[in-house]
């Protein structure tokens, strides 16, 4: 049956075509608005994290730059991870009139963040490498996926 | 310390902006703590993710330029970001009160810590007052 011509159902067929097209243009341009660096005085989460997962293994990096090493203090239970410690701002022997600028964040802070499987405790590891928190944290045996066979009969 | 957004590499300036051979980066200019002591001024940089060997420090013309070269320690996609590691760059322009040839930097732990010496005519200086 041949359809009558509507010159408006046309404009909103074009109309969704290019909403199309600009979503696949946006998928695959560079996130630039992500939240992208540091977390200035203001920041409501420290440290920020970045969370990587593979078969038996979730990452976490921490963007935490500047801490003592000994005030750091990394703790898991079952599936969430806290991080603490201190990070030091300019020394106290400063004076405040003699501060010119002052812009890093500095103070104690504790954050925990939860995984998305069950963490074996006993194997947990972490690294402090040019300011960024690095914690391998392997699954749990009962987090892990099994391979099951199928049975042909 | 005055602050630089734009790099002025020679004296003269020019009217429009030179074009690069390579694209331009991305860049973040990292957050700085500067402090005053009597003998120096000490310059606090955080640049996470940058090793030593990616960092430059340059000092030409009065101008101080802090770029680097963020890594992450994984290379693999994230399944959550919150957070991502692009290039750092500031610069400063110095006063003639510092003493340019005795700059030292380190890097530690994600921060760099910058020492710029006064010249030894801007120290304070103590004068005793002679009571006769």
């Amino acid at each position: 049956m041949a359809q009558q011509w509507d010159p408006w159902r046309e404009m909103e067929a074009l109309r969704r075509e290019i909403d199309r097209a600009f979503e696949q243009v946006g998928l695959r341009l560079p996130p630039l608005f992500r939240t992208a660096f540091l977390p200035g005085r203001a920041a409501r989460e420290y440290p920020l994290v970045n969370l990587y997962e593979d078969k038996d293994t979730v990452y976490v990096e921490a963007l935490a730059p500047g801490l003592d090493p000994a005030s750091l203090n990394v703790s898991v239970v079952r599936n969430s991870v806290t991080i603490s410690g201190e990070k030091k701002g300019i020394p106290d022997s400063a004076k405040p009139d003699s501060v010119h600028r002052e812009e890093r964040a500095a103070g104690r802070f504790t954050r925990t963040v939860e995984l998305p499987a069950e963490i074996d405790e006993n194997k947990v590891q972490a690294e402090y490498k040019h300011g960024l928190l690095f914690l391998t944290l392997p699954k749990a045996e009962a987090a892990k996926p099994k391979q099951i066979t199928v049975q042909v009969a | 310390m005055a602050e630089k957004t734009v790099a002025t590499t020679s004296g003269r300036q020019v009217a429009s902006e030179r074009e690069r051979t390579r694209t331009q980066e991305r860049y973040v200019s990292p957050p700085v703590d500067i402090y005053e002591t009597p003998n120096e001024l000490v310059l606090l940089a955080d640049l996470p993710g940058v090793a030593p060997d990616d960092l430059e420090v340059r000092l030409e013309d009065d101008i101080l330029t802090i770029r680097g070269q963020a890594k992450h320690l994984r290379t693999q996609e994230p399944v959550y970001q919150e957070y991502e590691l692009v290039n750092f760059f500031r610069q400063f322009e110095l006063s003639e009160q510092i003493d340019q040839g005795k700059v030292s930097a380190d890097l530690k732990h994600g921060v760099l810590t910058l020492h710029l010496p006064k010249t030894e005519k801007a120290k304070p200086r103590q004068i005793t007052v002679q009571v006769s």
